[in-house]
């Protein structure tokens, strides 16, 4: 287990490394040239090479990589190009609302996808089984701005139940939590189900039967929490998910958040904005996946970790 | 002659196994649905020209309101107007278009490259295959859709820019499936038997392989459909992905996203069109799952 957990380590550095390459090469691609934007348009063109001379826009590729890769060992992400802030602040500033939110929509696909999926797989193919599987298809082919605006128009536009976006309350929460929950819920739901029905079939359920255990307690006491188990290890993939949902999310509903920060400075060419938001998700990311993968065998034993 | 008797008899017990396939699909309510949608969705975009009740880029001067606001759903245009006046009906039709165009583009592209990853990682293995693998978990830890609007961003959009960052961030999943499998099938003793006998790589590639990776490239292809078209709705939404004038269902909300308080059926029936089509691709692709898989029999 110990080796594994040093390789695992090991990979997710290497991968982290790889994706600053990466992001960095596409950046590097990038044919608006930062310097004029940050000049404006009136600056001469003397100006504008003075700023890109500052910026190190001159340099050659490998030393402007270089140059970024020591400073992020030193956590240093640079400057924003168009704010007068340290990306890190950016970021960090930034940083609790999108935690927020996403802790509300692991929270809202949890207990949404568990309930249908177990509701499912106790009426298999039942009329209520076809129907709740029929709307977890409808929640992975849905769109997020999609049910974002929907959400919006009918919840608070229409009802008037919750506030057209912004950030502050509980109430500003749980529509982009169900936004961003939606399609998770629906990814859960046939995950409980199926792991539901496994569960069902064991020999343990037999057993417990046979010893004459009533229905409800043997469901409650032996099958969920066995189900159960499997999904919550997956927990942890859900970020990369989350990940891009925020980008869309946050920019329906106004939420200040690191996927706001990132659409923003897209737009702006703001290029040291884009890599840290680039490398905070990334980050998440592998941490994610790291974390289902150690969770995985500790959960089931028959999980080989060489 | 010997050769063409076999080839002829195999692609006959192919096309009967493909018309089983189709039948059963056929069969099941859900993927009934989902086959039903999608050939109307097909007939929609072949015909567009014929079966559009306005012109789709006309600024209709009778698509405004006295106030100048899109029109509601009724009368002479059927699902209303956008902001621009015009009719809303024919441009979800043409966007039927723009849909399955970048769909069956974008999905082929990521096919290739992913199944081509997948396929040549597996087989060769040693450090080809770590490097290609590494390369594969790295896109996978990258967040795709903000590399879809880096990329996006870069280049400047069309049709076929789109269709490509898509397949950019898409191929992934393609290739770890297939990877996966091509592992455990070059382990075998029925291609271990060919290495022996001295047939070259690509024969075995092509003959011997491919043919047992096609199912699972047939389900992966149909589900990875519905991942493109929600995909390059987003993109169009974002204002990244396929540009006006020319109508995507994405691209669509984009532009009247500002009037959906008061016009909310700009947003619902390309929303409405997004779902249906990623919903009918996604339904056939599960039910072919089960029906190629018979180690997910009787799970379901």
């Amino acid at each position: 287990m110990q080796a594994y957990l040093v390789r695992r380590l090991f990979e997710s550095a290497l991968i982290l490394l790889g994706i600053t390459l990466v992001t960095f090469i596409l950046l590097y691609l990038v044919p608006a040239d930062p310097a004029r934007q940050i000049a404006g348009r009136s600056a001469t063109a003397e100006t504008v090479q003075n700023i890109r001379d500052q910026l190190g826009l001159n340099d050659p590729f490998f030393v402007q990589y270089w140059r970024y890769l020591t400073a992020l060992f030193q956590g240093d992400m640079g400057r924003s190009y168009l704010q007068r802030a340290e990306v890190s602040e950016l970021i960090a500033a930034r940083l609790p609302a999108s935690l927020l939110l996403m802790v509300a929509a692991i929270v809202t696909e949890l207990i949404f996808g568990l309930t249908i999926g177990i509701i499912a797989a106790l009426r298999r193919n039942r009329p209520a089984d076809h129907g709740l599987m029929i709307f977890s298809f409808v929640s992975i082919s849905a769109p997020q701005f999609v049910i974002g605006i929907l959400l919006l128009y009918i919840f608070a536009v229409k009802l008037g139940w919750f506030p057209i976006g912004g950030y502050g309350t509980f109430a500003h929460v749980v529509l982009p939590a169900i936004t961003l929950g939606f399609l998770g819920a629906g990814w859960y739901s046939r995950m409980m189900r199926s792991s539901m029905i496994d569960v069902l079939g064991q020999d343990f359920v037999r057993t417990a039967q046979a010893k004459g255990l009533a229905k409800g307690r043997i469901i409650l006491r032996h099958v969920i929490p066995n189900a159960v188990l499997p999904i919550i290890a997956m927990i942890g993939i859900d970020i990369g998910l989350f990940m891009s949902g925020i980008v869309v999310v946050e920019s329906v509903y106004g939420w200040p958040g690191i996927g706001q920060l990132a659409w923003q400075a897209i737009q702006r060419v703001d290029i040291p904005v884009i890599m840290g938001v680039t490398m905070v998700s990334a980050t998440a990311i592998v941490l994610g996946n790291l974390l289902a993968d150690l969770v995985a065998p500790m959960i089931d034993p028959r999980i080989k970790t060489k | 002659m010997s050769v063409t008797d076999t080839s002829t008899a195999q692609g006959q017990r192919r096309t009967t196994r493909a018309g089983q396939v189709v039948l059963v699909l056929m069969k099941r309510p859900r993927s009934a649905f989902g086959m039903a949608v999608i050939l109307l969705m097909v007939f929609a975009a072949v015909f567009a020209p014929w079966i559009m009740p306005h012109d789709p880029f006309e600024q209709s001067f009778d698509g405004l309101s006295l106030v100048g606001a899109p029109l509601p759903p009724g009368g002479e245009f059927p699902l209303g107007t956008d902001l621009l006046g015009r009719d809303l009906a024919s441009r979800l039709i043409l966007g039927t278009r723009t849909s399955l165009i970048i769909g069956v583009l974008a999905n082929g592209i990521a096919i290739l490259l992913g199944a081509g990853v997948g396929i040549t990682a597996g087989y060769f293995g040693g450090w080809i295959g770590a490097i290609l693998m590494r390369f594969t978990d790295l896109m996978m830890a990258f967040p795709a859709l903000l590399l879809a609007i880096v990329l996006a961003a870069i280049f400047q959009p069309s049709l076929l820019i789109v269709a490509l960052v898509i397949a950019m961030v898409n191929w992934v999943q393609m290739a770890r499936v297939i990877y996966t499998e091509t592992r455990s099938l070059a382990e075998r003793d029925f291609i271990q038997v060919q290495r022996a006998l001295g047939a070259g790589h690509l024969r075995i590639l092509g003959s011997h392989l491919l043919p047992h990776l096609l199912s699972s490239i047939l389900v992966f292809g149909t589900l990875g459909i519905s991942t493109t078209v929600l995909l390059e709705a987003t993109l169009s939404f974002l204002g990244v992905g396929v540009q006006p004038p020319m109508p995507s269902w994405g691209n669509i909300i984009f532009e009247n996203q500002t009037y959906f308080t008061t016009a909310p059926w700009l947003v619902f029936f390309p929303g409405v069109a997004i779902v249906l089509l990623a919903l009918a691709f996604n339904l056939v692709g599960d039910a072919l799952r089960d029906i190629l898989d018979p180690t997910l029999k009787g799970r379901h």
